[in-house]
């Protein structure tokens, strides 16, 4: 690719054709501000914060967006431009609801980071501002239009990377908005909950539903017996909210804060992990063996179930009937666990922290109660954690670490990989290559399921089987894999769908300001517990072991399926 | 919605394939010129607008409906020559040219030859031709508001000059224009930061906007603002329309010379702003005015006055 010369500021600077200006501009060392620019999607020049001065041009243009041009000359702080720049903040500020004191991202938010950087400290506009009910239909996600600036992040992240396009722009003008279709609120549509919304949105405008409070009252009913659950992912990312590095292993600390909260019990849901690539293992050598609907493709990502059950409710079939593993722990706690340590499970409540918000929608599905509780009973997201151990004034980085109780806190390094994509797939196929050879494989570290590529396949050796696998994390990838499917085209035998790009570690649940660097160290740090672990292997977990000697018997049988299976339903898209 | 531009439709544009937009009457002069040839073409207009320009000619004048004219005409020529004047006697004040993307040009600038370059020096535009002649019963801050109101209708909302900077302009052109019951000193101060910021926001919004619409919806408002600034400072400051046009301003008195105290005015009045003695002249409260203009109407000897 040939280069251009541009001159920023009077800064010469060389970069490739078909840079923006915006681009360029950094490499020169110059920061523009940017509001609705989101790296990775296309351009939309919508908020008009980052225009600047270009020589010859009559306006200012917005750098996110134009492309440099050999001989360019642009200017980026000019009167001109900060005097452009601040009169639209001022203009958003002045449709903006005066609610930071009690927002949700009061600290946090780019609206606020923007006007601070801008030293704006007026507010010369008045007039009417855009008034509408905060949608409070869905158990994942809230939506709240009047802290909307219409940047659209979530609607083109809705569209373009997941392929749901729920949301989208309404009306015309100063009455636009984004909302779902015909005036619906979000429950009545085909969202799956997947929260990629939420990460994406600069402001409070969407938001997850909040548990906390739910939580604090169970935590101080002196009748409830709590117990917690973290996901793998959470272990990896929980600290960033305590200034700490991305991807620095927090598991001791984590464990700690949760014991010191007040958590009766403080299990993993890894232990959980270990149990569904059991009985996900299990499922699929069945299915080979006796001709049963391949491919078939993992379960334990709740936004992508919900996202079959609305587009492709003929396949659910191929869908593993296995619950997810919070889902699974839940239930060995209201049932296993109740009956060793004699406690009535509807004294029992379990808490799952997860980096994902489409398991709250998850955690009240019908199907999934147990013995007529219901298994999880609130689910707080990476960043509602990070409130309340903040609210309880702990210094999260410098807490004693602590273990995970047992019998439900043991794992293998398998279990762990589950927050990234591919994980679940090596995991499955460190155990079913084991239960399908009978001899444990020399090699499991199956690289080529590994890393951030939206969809990955691989052909895998196990035995005299030649197994062809695929991953794919983010639904407008799912949509490919299961268009084949639906062709009747697809060559695989074993599938793994996370319903967020990258996996868990990109979750809908995790700190606000997840980039390409956070997810990637995220995800490095999961893969570097797998190896320092003992375990590597799910069927190698003693107290997985444990558990089916003493209370579920055999993998895949008739107490596993009451306790750990479950069955969906077709939706209607909308 | 709009996307940004480069890249330019011609380059990559419906479906992302190159795609030719332009008005009908550009596409319209294409057969004349591949039949008679670029060289008869070029023969007519100025220097650099060639050919001929269709007008749309409206508003207070005698002769209204479309023309077309060689370019490098004067407007004079049009509105004058061909249009004949505004009619009744009334004495013309404006015209504004391109409609709502237009400025208003005054009579000092009535000898602009009708050519792109020129008529954008005087901070109007060519446009597609709207020729929207005013007199002196045209009140140019109303005509301002009355285009951003348009402007405000037709906005996507994308972007936020338009979506929200038109938006407060028209805010500010309403609290100039009307007069909503004002509760203190607050709202006094209000109108005049409003007014204070105009000018800077038209500005602003023109810079930034995503496209031409919001580009060029300010126009209206730095075009009046340019050559019509006294009648602002008269809504602003005096209180008063000069046009007598803006309805909440006008203020309404008995001419106590003409009133022969029937009392037909107050018995109308939807407001009881009107007190009397019959056969005594009688006098309107101007606090309880709501400028519905009944009164005057219904005078049968003129004596209630609106200015």
């Amino acid at each position: 690719m040939a280069n251009v010369d541009v001159t920023i500021n009077g800064r010469e600077v060389s970069v490739e054709e078909g840079s923006t200006i915006l681009e360029a501009a950094q490499k020169a060392g110059f920061h523009i501000p940017t509001l609705c620019h989101l790296k990775g999607l296309s351009p939309t020049g919508a908020c008009r914060v980052c225009v600047v001065e270009v020589d010859g041009a009559r306006n200012l243009v917005p750098s996110c967006a134009f492309p440099v041009r050999d001989g360019m000359v642009v200017r980026t702080h000019t009167p001109r431009v900060l005097e452009a720049r601040t009169t639209i903040v001022q203009l958003l500020l002045a449709n903006h609801p005066p609610e930071c004191l009690t927002c949700v991202r009061n600290g946090d938010c780019e609206l606020q980071s923007l006007a601070e950087s801008l030293n704006i400290r007026e507010i010369p506009y008045h007039g009417e501002r855009r008034r509408a009910p905060v949608d409070l239909s869905s158990p994942s996600i809230e939506r709240d239009p009047e802290k909307c600036i219409l940047c659209g992040r979530c609607v083109r992240v809705c569209e373009e990377i997941q392929g749901v396009s729920a949301i989208t722009f309404v009306n015309r003008g100063f009455k636009a908005e984004v909302a779902p279709a015909f005036g619906r609120e979000l429950d009545l549509t085909s969202c799956t909950n997947c929260g990629q919304c939420i990460i994406h949105c600069p402001t409070g405008a969407l938001r997850e539903r909040s548990n906390v409070q739910k939580v604090w009252d169970f935590l101080h009913d002196p009748k409830m017996h709590v117990v917690v659950q973290t996901a793998p992912a959470v272990r990896v990312a929980i600290g960033e909210m305590f200034g700490m590095p991305v991807g620095t292993i927090s598991t001791g600390q984590l464990a700690s804060a949760l014991s010191i909260l007040g958590f009766d019990r403080v299990f993993d849901t890894n232990f959980a992990a270990d149990l569904t690539i059991v009985e996900e293992a299990t499922e699929l050598v069945e299915r080979v063996k006796s001709g049963g609907t391949l491919p078939m493709i993992t379960s334990c990502s709740p936004g992508w179930v919900k996202y079959v059950e609305h587009y492709y409710p003929d396949l659910l079939d191929h869908v593993s009937t296995c619950r997810s593993p919070h889902e699974m722990l839940g239930a060995m706690v209201k049932s296993y666990y109740a009956d060793a340590y004699g406690i009535y499970p509807g004294n029992i409540a379990v808490v799952s922290v997860m980096p994902c918000t489409a398991k709250k929608f998850e955690a009240e599905r019908p199907e999934l109660e147990t013995s007529g509780f219901p298994t999880v009973d609130a689910v707080l997201t990476v960043r509602e954690l990070g409130r309340m151990i903040k609210l309880a004034g702990l210094d999260f980085a410098n807490l004693p670490p602590r273990e995970f109780d047992t019998p439900l806190g043991i794992s293998s390094g398998a279990a762990d990989i589950f927050g990234a994509t591919g994980g679940v797939m090596e995991a499955a196929l460190r155990t079913a290559a084991f239960y399908i050879t009978g001899s444990e494989l020399s090699d499991i570290d199956f690289r080529d399921v590994r890393g951030l590529r939206g969809i990955k396949d691989a052909t895998v050796k196990i035995g005299d089987l030649e197994v062809k696998v695929a991953v794919a994390s983010g639904l407008s990838n799912a949509k490919v894999l299961m268009d084949q499917i639906a062709a009747g085209k697809s060559p695989y035998t074993f599938i793994e769908i996370m319903g967020c790009p990258s996996g868990c570690i990109n979750g809908g649940g995790m700190p606000q300001g997840t980039d390409q660097e956070t997810i990637r160290a995220r995800m490095r740090a999961l893969y570097m517990i797998d190896q320092n672990k003992v375990y590597r292997r799910s069927h190698q977990n003693p107290a997985i072991r444990a558990l089916y000697e003493n209370f579920l018997g055999e993998p895949g049988g008739h107490r596993s399926h009451e306790y750990l299976h479950t069955t969906y339903m077709p939706r209607e898209r909308s | 919605m709009p996307r940004p531009r480069p890249p330019f439709p011609a380059n990559s544009g419906l479906w992302g394939m190159p795609t030719n937009i332009n008005n009908v009457e550009t596409l319209a002069n294409v057969p004349a010129i591949i039949g008679r040839g670029s060289d008869w073409y070029s023969s007519i207009g100025t220097a650099r607008s060639k050919g001929t320009k269709v007008f749309a000619l409206s508003g207070k004048i005698r002769n209204t409906g479309l023309v077309e004219v060689p370019m490098g005409v004067t407007v004079r020529d049009v509105i004058f020559e061909i249009g004949g004047g505004c009619p009744n006697d009334k004495e013309f004040k404006a015209v504004q040219l391109g409609g709502p993307s237009g400025g208003c040009i005054p009579t000092e600038l009535l000898d602009t030859l009708i050519d792109y370059e020129e008529l954008q020096k005087t901070g109007a535009i060519m446009g597609s031709g709207g020729m929207v002649v005013m007199d002196e019963d045209t009140c140019m801050v109303d005509v301002a508001r009355y285009f951003m109101g348009f402007v405000q209708d037709e906005s996507c909302g994308k972007c936020i000059p338009c979506r929200e900077g038109t938006k407060r302009m028209l805010e500010i052109l309403d609290r100039i224009t009307m007069n909503e019951q004002e509760n203190g000193p607050e709202d006094q101060l209000r109108r005049f930061e409003g007014a204070m910021l105009l000018e800077k926001l038209a500005k602003v919004v023109r810079d930034t906007s995503l496209c031409g619409l919001g580009q060029t919806a300010p126009n209206p408002v730095l075009s009046t603002l340019k050559y019509f600034r006294h009648e602002y400072d008269a809504h602003i400051f005096d209180r008063k329309c000069p046009a007598g046009v803006c309805k909440g301003l006008l203020h309404y008195r008995i001419d106590t010379e003409l009133c022969t105290g029937c009392g037909l005015c107050a018995s109308k009045c939807p407001q009881n702003a009107i007190l009397g003695e019959k056969r005594h002249p009688y006098y309107i409260i101007e606090e309880r005015c709501i400028s519905c203009d009944t009164c005057r109407q219904v005078c049968n000897f003129g004596a209630v006055i609106a200015e």
